[in-house]
């Protein structure tokens, strides 16, 4: 195997508190060690920054909707094709890249890491099939639990244990990482046309309300000890004055013991800090969300960045799809999963002359802004529903520079221009900053420990970027910064080098990680369960789960559950 | 002036964007014999498929003799200029043109002018499907400009319109005409075919010829002695105008000439 040595860069790496020192990282095997011998291949890294390698919390790059995106958008392939080179394979970009592209273009930014966060469990085996097709990362998907009948069941009846049983089964046949729930109740509803307007409301023909689905199953992920809290999408999402409904939420979860480990994670939250009462008064409700934050510990975030393009909304949440379409009117998908979840998908196009969208734009900034403590916050689009992920160099330079957010700013609709709060914050974040909020604080939510840092035996995932931090004032040279975080000078993927200056040059599987929980006593699987699955579900139990050989390169994470 | 002569039958289809007045300009013969097209999958110089002469006349700035009904994208985003074919021509002539002149004496594939802003295409022999429209799953149809065929049109044409003027003197227009077309105007100087208008949301379509039927999401309105093309024209009806499509709450125009539908009397009776 390969030893590398990647000698005297400016090393970020967060987790064990080293911000910026010089020294060398040593590599063999893939895994990060003391130190190699004098044969291992040296990486000149004399005047760049050294990086873990990115690890981005909540991506949409595979699965049923993702390709369906894929299939109704022709016109975002054309504007954006890839050729083949000797060591990448063709395919297109733009909002919903092929798998391959998906894969190159993460690693060209230092990504390593990501992880998909909506599969239905139906179509468990599709993603995975999508995710074995994506190179140069490490993938995890997380399965949509929130509105799954069982769970409902279990939680109605009050079984919290035996709901951990069966979450604990349900990540075994979906191959998944963490529980997400999407507008918990509101799509089991949409089932029937209707959706919940608060965490308070009765979901039809199951007795319960959101905030005992959510409260719940934050519960049932602390007895299965999972490594990654519970995944939320909140309810009201993209509906002005929704942040009523996000402190609710957050308040909820207060009465889940906290135990030094957060207990939620609410994903794209700019989706869900939106003031106002109408869309014709709609504003930032950046400063009442960030503040409660800021007084409390117990969960993390990611930003969902918004970014002027034309891209493709895609989410489970139906019934906010639906709403997008009516606000919209442009070509939509909208469907319902069975007994699971359900999904809706329409292009979109972020501008900055549109009131709304350059308010979006101004609260994900100002959240990630005000909110003090980069543990808590992630950067994000929320990809593609925000914007491409390949656009994250734009969002850095926005968060580091002042200079660079002005000059946005200064292009977008008057009346946002008004509203917006970012003229009145002057922090610009550091390396080390950006460096938690790209890679050491996603790593640390999730619970892996072998990412997101660079200490001995972690995963040999490393990006160096050309970034000078001794000579470079980043919050006035963010256009080159952000030109080399688009293109790192080096992204290591398992201690093989897979990007060189911009440029794909290796090939790597990279890995499907899941959770293997084992819990005292099997899940309860009986004739009746077995009945439903035959009555409600187009698939039968035999042929539901997603078996091993799905997977192509497997990595699957033992979790010793607490029932 | 350059003229372009094929100079043989291609038997895969060609890709040349650069064939462009924009392109051309400030480049001597040598220079433009250097430039890049795609036969198939294979990168070769624009000489290896076309001769290249220089003349010395001023205008047009391009002509093509020969059939190049294989080679596409001729013309695309151009700004200025003429281009003059004379024969057949493949997909995508003069996409996304913002300004300029393209004549062609022949037919033409589909997708000619599709999404086009400005300038003005005559085709003196038939057009394909998807005239003036954009690229599947767009909605950023033609703007601006004119587009006059002398022939016959194919399906979906004039989709997503949204300014400019189209005018079809041909016998035969596929279906679809017009679709979700919010502004603009069609002008059918003979038949037009079904599913004439739909999903329109706006502006003017006019056939003065026959229509076989009128959708059923369109409702009648009135009719009228005549109706305006444009600033300069204007043609005589009677024409029955319907509005519609009701289906997407559109307020589009349809006109049919009422001398040439007496099958559609019976919608008097709801004036």
């Amino acid at each position: 195997m390969v030893e590398l040595l990647i000698k005297n860069g400016f090393v970020f790496d967060p987790i064990n508190g080293i911000n910026g020192e010089k020294m060398d990282i040593a590599i063999k095997n893939g895994k990060i060690v003391e130190k190699v011998t004098r044969k291992a291949q040296l990486i000149d890294a004399t005047g760049l920054t050294v990086m873990p390698g990115g690890v981005d919390i909540h991506t949409h790059i595979a699965g049923g909707e993702v390709n369906t995106g894929r299939i109704v958008r022709p016109e975002d392939h054309v504007k954006d094709v890839v050729s083949k080179t000797a060591t990448t394979r063709s395919g297109t970009g733009y909002s919903i890249p092929s798998t391959f592209v998906t894969g190159y273009r993460y690693s060209k930014m230092g990504y390593t890491t990501v992880m998909n966060p909506s599969m239905a469990p139906l179509e468990a085996k599709h993603t995975h099939e999508e995710l074995n097709d994506i190179p140069l990362l490490d993938k995890a998907s997380y399965p949509l639990i929130g509105d799954w009948w069982f769970v409902l069941e279990y939680l109605r009846k009050g079984d919290l244990e035996g709901c951990a049983r069966h979450v604990a089964w349900m990540m075994d046949i979906t191959k998944g990482y963490a529980i997400k729930i999407v507008n918990p109740g509101g799509l089991e509803s949409w089932g029937f046309g209707h959706n919940v307007h608060s965490i308070d409301d009765q979901v039809p023909n199951f007795c319960i309300t959101p905030r005992e689905i959510i409260v719940g199953l934050a519960k049932v992920n602390k007895m299965l000890n999972l490594p990654h809290s519970i995944h939320l999408h909140t309810n009201n999402l993209g509906l002005p004055g929704n942040y009523v409904t996000t402190l609710e939420t957050m308040k909820a979860l207060e009465s889940v013991p906290y135990e030094g480990r957060p207990v939620g994670h609410i994903t794209h939250l700019q989706f869900s800090s939106f003031g106002g009462d109408g869309w014709g008064n709609m504003k930032s409700a950046a400063e009442e969300i960030s503040s409660y934050i800021n007084a409390h510990n117990h969960m993390t975030f990611d930003m969902g960045q918004v970014i002027f393009t034309d891209t493709t909304t895609m989410t489970a949440d139906g019934p906010f799809e639906f709403t997008l379409y009516q606000l919209s009117g442009h070509k939509w998908v909208n469907s319902d999963v069975e007994t699971e979840t359900s999904g809706g998908i329409i292009p979109f196009h972020y501008k900055k002359n549109n009131a709304v969208n350059a308010t979006q734009w101004s609260i994900g900034l100002e959240l990630a802004l005000l909110i003090k403590d980069p543990w808590k916050m992630f950067m994000t689009t929320d990809h593609p529903n925000g914007g491409p992920f390949f656009a994250y160099p734009r969002i850095l330079a926005w968060l580091m520079s002042k200079k660079a957010r002005e000059a946005t700013l200064k292009k977008c609709h008057k009346k946002a221009q008004k509203k917006s709060l970012l003229p009145s914050i002057d922090r610009e974040l550091s390396l080390y900053e950006l460096a938690i909020m790209t890679r050491a604080g996603q790593a640390k939510a999730l619970g892996l420990k072998n990412k997101g840092h660079l200490g001995v035996g972690a995963d040999a995932d490393i990006a160096i970027y050309n970034i000078n931090p001794e000579t470079t004032d980043i919050a006035r040279k963010y256009k080159s910064v952000r030109r080399a975080f688009k293109h790192a000078a080096y992204t290591i993927k398992d201690g093989q080098i897979v990007v060189k200056d911009g440029e794909v040059v290796g090939n790597v599987s990279g890995r499907t990680m899941w959770l293997d929980v084992q819990t005292a006593e099997p899940c309860r699987i009986d004739d009746e369960m077995r009945n439903k699955f035959k009555e409600y579900w187009t698939v039968e139990y035999d042929n539901y789960p997603v078996t091993d050989h799905y997977v192509k390169v497997k990595d699957p994470i033992i979790v010793k559950a607490s029932v | 002036m350059i003229v372009l002569t094929p100079l043989r039958k291609f038997t895969f289809p060609v890709n040349a964007e650069c064939i462009n007045p924009d392109v051309f300009q400030g480049k001597d013969t040598a220079e433009i014999a250097n430039l890049t097209v795609f036969e198939g999958n294979k990168q070769k110089k624009l000489s290896e498929l076309f001769k290249i002469q220089e003349d010395g006349a001023e205008s047009p700035t391009i002509t093509i003799n020969g059939d190049v009904s294989e080679v596409r994208r001729i013309g695309v985003g151009m700004k200025n200029g003429e281009i003059v074919i004379n024969g057949n021509v493949g997909m995508h002539l003069g996409e996304k043109m913002a300004g300029g002149k393209i004549t062609v004496n022949g037919d033409a594939c589909q997708w000619a002018g599709g999404s086009m802003k400005k300038g003005l295409i005559e085709i003196h022999g038939n057009a394909g499907d998807y005239l003036a429209s954009p690229y599947r799953g767009s909605t950023a149809g033609m703007k601006g400009g004119k587009i006059v065929v002398d022939g016959d049109v194919g399906s979906d044409s004039g989709a997503y319109l949204h300014g400019g003027l189209i005018k079809i003197k041909g016998n035969n227009v596929g279906q679809f005409l017009g679709f979700h077309m919010s502004d603009g105007v069609i002008h059918v100087e003979k038949n037009a075919s079904t599913r004439l208008g739909a999903n329109m949301t706006g502006g003017k379509i006019i056939v003065s010829g026959y229509v076989e039927e009128v959708m059923p999401s369109f409702t009648i309105d009135s009719v009228k002695p005549k109706v305006k093309v444009d600033d300069t024209e204007s043609v005589a009806g009677p024409f029955y105008v319907f509005l519609g499509d009701l289906a997407e709450k559109g307020t589009g125009k349809l006109f049919v000439s009422k001398a040439n539908n007496p099958h559609l009397k019976t919608y008097e009776k709801f004036l």
